[in-house]
C-alpha cells in the first residue's frame, strides 16, 4: 500500500513521557510481555471516538508536561483529553487557548503546545488521519522497558517526525462536555495474601491514608504510609501479576501494578484495586492521597458495568 | 489437580497447584496452560503459568470470574504432547569479565569458582516458565550445592545474555534488567527476539536446557 508521507508532525518539545498507546496487547503475559496499552482507558477512548475514529487507533499518550507538535501538511482535525492546559499557535503567531474534549482544525505551521496535565498525569492527543506506525504483536503501544511497540519502542524526542498518513477525512467540529471528577477512595478486593498481614496492618490499609510517591511510573505505583507489617512467611513462590495488584515487599510500602508491569513477581498481594477504578487511579498524582475502601466482587462487576455504561453514554453523546 | 481457585481481583482467576515447586506440579500448570490456551476462549486476555500458579485474565467487558471458573473446573485436559518440548543447548562464556559474582559467591558457597562452574556445567535444567521481563528462562533446579541467596542490593542493570543464580534456580537475562541474581556468565545467543513474532522465545516451559561452556573466542565467534 503506498500512502502518502506528505504531512507529518515535528517535534519540537517531547515532553516528559511521550509514547503511542492504544488497547495494548494481549495473551502475550506467558512469555514476559505486558498488556500495555492507554493509562487512562476512558480519556483515551474519547479521543478517537470525538475523531469517529476505530477506538483502538494509536494515540499519543504524555505525562505531566506534554509534546510541543509543529503540523506541516494539509489541514487536519485533532483532539485532547483529560484534564490539560495546551495552546494553539497559529502561522501568524495567533494563540488560542486550547480546551480538551473540543475539536480543532490544525493548519500547515500550526504548532500545538502541551503545556501541562493539570493535577492528573495522563493526556492523549489524537488526530482525524493515521499516524505511520508499526505494529508489535498486533498492537502500537510502545513499552519502553521491552523496547517494544512503535517508534522501536522508544518513548518520543525532540526533533523526531510523525508521519500522517492523509486521507483527507470529512469532519464536523464537535465537543463533549465532560469533567474528570476526583475519586474519594480507591475500592479494592482484598486479594490472595491478605491474612498474611497483622490485625493491625489490615486496620491500617483499610482506614489510614496512603501517599502517592514520585517512584510511580506506567510500571507501577509505589506508595508510602504506615508500614504494614507481614506476620507470615513474606517469601512467596514468583506468580503471575495483574493491573490492579498490590504488592507489599519486605519494606511494608504498597506497590500498584499498572499497565508496562512485570508479569511475574514474588511479593505478598494483600488487595486488587477494582477494574473500574483504574482510571481514576492513574492519574493521581505524586503528593497525592489514596483512601482504600473494601467492596465485594459482585459490587464490583457492577462498579465496572456502570463505568463502562458511563463510557459508552458519552460516545453515545459525541 | 488444581488445588484451590480463586478470584485475583475482579478480572482473573487464581488457580494454586500446590504448595511445593517441583516438576510434577509444573508439569500440570503447563499442562492446563496449554489445553486452555488450544481453546481460544472469548473473553480471555492473559493466561499466566508460574511454577504452581496458573493465573487467567479475562476481560470483564465479555465474561465474569464466574463464568471462567466453571470453564477451568470443565476443562478436558488432553494428554499432554511430549514433542513439544525440546532440549536446547546454550553457550556460555564464563571469563572474568561476565562473572560480576565471582568474589561473592566463592564465598557464599566456600567452593572455588573453577569448581562451582564444574557443577553448574554438568546438570540440565528445566524450564519451570517465562516472565518478569521478555522471555527471561526460571530453569532448574541447580544443585545443593550452589545455592545462593540473591543480592542484598539488586544491580540496577544486569547486562544482556548474563547467566543468574539464587536458590534453586538459574536464569537468563533476555535484554538489560535491573535483577539481583548472582551472575555466572554471559551467553552470546540472543534468547529473545522480538522480530520473530511467531516463537519469540529460544526457551519455553517444559524445554529443557543444557549449558556449555565455551570460550571468548568462540563467543565472539557467535556473536557475530
Amino acid at each position: 500500500m503506498i500512502k502518502s508521507k506528505n504531512s507529518y508532525f515535528e517535534i519540537e518539545r517531547a515532553g516528559i513521557n511521550t509514547t503511542f498507546q492504544d488497547l495494548g496487547r494481549q495473551n502475550l503475559n506467558h512469555i514476559g510481555i505486558p498488556v500495555s496499552g492507554a493509562m487512562d482507558k476512558r480519556n483515551y477512548i474519547l479521543a478517537n471516538a470525538l475523531l469517529k475514529k476505530d477506538l483502538n487507533s494509536p494515540v499519543i499518550e504524555f505525562a505531566y508536561q506534554g509534546p510541543l507538535l509543529k503540523y506541516k501538511g494539509e489541514e487536519i482535525f485533532i483532539v485532547l483529553t483529560g484534564n490539560v492546559k495546551f495552546q494553539i499557535v497559529r502561522e501568524n503567531k495567533k494563540k488560542i487557548i486550547g480546551e480538551p474534549y473540543h475539536v480543532y482544525l490544525i493548519q500547515n505551521n500550526d504548532q500545538i503546545d502541551i503545556q501541562s496535565t493539570n493535577k492528573s498525569v495522563y493526556g492523549y492527543i489524537s488526530i482525524s488521519e493515521d499516524f505511520i506506525l508499526d505494529k508489535t504483536w498486533g498492537s502500537y503501544s510502545i513499552n519502553t522497558k521491552a523496547k517494544i511497540g512503535s517508534n522501536n519502542g522508544e518513548k518520543l524526542s525532540n526533533n523526531q517526525k510523525i508521519d500522517i498518513d492523509h486521507k483527507k477525512k470529512k469532519l464536523t467540529i464537535t465537543n463533549l462536555n465532560y469533567v474528570n471528577s476526583k475519586i474519594q477512595y480507591i475500592r479494592v478486593l482484598k486479594s490472595i495474601n491478605f491474612d498474611f498481614f497483622s490485625e493491625k496492618s489490615k486496620n491500617i490499609f483499610f482506614n489510614k491514608e496512603f501517599k502517592v510517591t514520585k517512584l510511580s511510573d506506567r510500571m507501577g505505583m509505589r506508595l508510602e504510609g504506615q508500614v504494614l507489617e507481614n506476620v507470615f512467611n513474606s517469601n512467596i513462590k514468583s506468580e503471575g501479576l495483574v493491573k490492579g495488584v498490590i504488592q507489599v515487599p519486605s519494606d511494608g510500602n504498597p506497590i500498584i501494578m499498572l499497565s508496562d508491569h512485570g508479569t511475574i513477581g514474588g511479593y505478598p498481594k494483600i488487595a486488587n484495586v477494582i477494574s473500574a477504578d483504574f482510571d481514576k487511579l492513574v492519574q493521581m498524582i505524586p503528593g497525592s492521597v489514596i483512601k482504600f475502601k473494601q467492596v465485594s466482587l459482585d459490587e464490583a462487576e457492577k462498579l465496572f458495568k456502570l463505568y463502562k455504561l458511563e463510557t459508552d453514554n458519552l460516545i453515545n453523546q459525541i | 489437580m488444581i488445588k484451590n481457585i480463586l478470584n485475583l481481583g475482579d478480572a482473573s482467576v487464581y488457580c494454586d497447584f500446590g504448595k511445593d515447586v517441583n516438576k510434577e506440579i509444573n508439569n500440570n500448570v503447563i499442562n492446563y496452560f496449554n489445553n486452555l490456551k488450544d481453546k481460544n476462549i472469548e473473553g480471555i486476555t492473559n493466561i499466566t503459568p508460574s511454577y504452581n500458579k496458573l493465573i487467567i485474565s479475562f476481560d470483564l467487558d465479555v465474561t465474569n470470574f464466574f463464568k471462567v471458573k466453571k470453564i477451568i473446573e470443565n476443562l478436558e485436559i488432553k494428554k499432554e504432547n511430549e514433542n513439544k518440548k525440546k532440549l536446547i543447548e546454550i553457550p556460555i562464556c564464563s571469563e572474568k569479565k561476565f562473572t560480576l559474582d565471582h568474589n561473592r559467591l566463592e564465598k557464599a558457597l566456600k567452593i572455588k569458582f573453577d569448581k562451582i562452574l564444574e557443577i553448574f556445567f554438568s546438570k540440565k535444567y528445566f524450564c519451570y516458565m517465562t516472565g518478569f521481563i521478555a522471555g527471561m528462562p526460571f530453569l532448574g533446579d541447580i544443585s545443593d550445592k550452589l545455592r545462593a541467596k540473591r543480592l542484598e542490593t539488586p544491580r540496577v542493570k544486569v547486562p544482556k545474555g548474563s547467566i543468574g543464580l539464587t536458590e534453586q534456580f538459574c536464569n537468563i537475562y533476555t535484554y538489560e534488567s535491573p535483577g539481583g541474581w548472582n551472575i555466572i556468565g554471559n551467553t552470546p545467543l540472543e534468547i529473545f527476539n522480538k522480530n520473530n513474532q511467531k516463537n519469540p522465545a529460544l526457551i519455553n516451559p517444559g524445554d529443557t536446557v543444557k549449558f556449555k561452556q565455551i570460550t571468548q573466542d568462540e563467543y565472539d565467534k557467535i556473536k557475530k
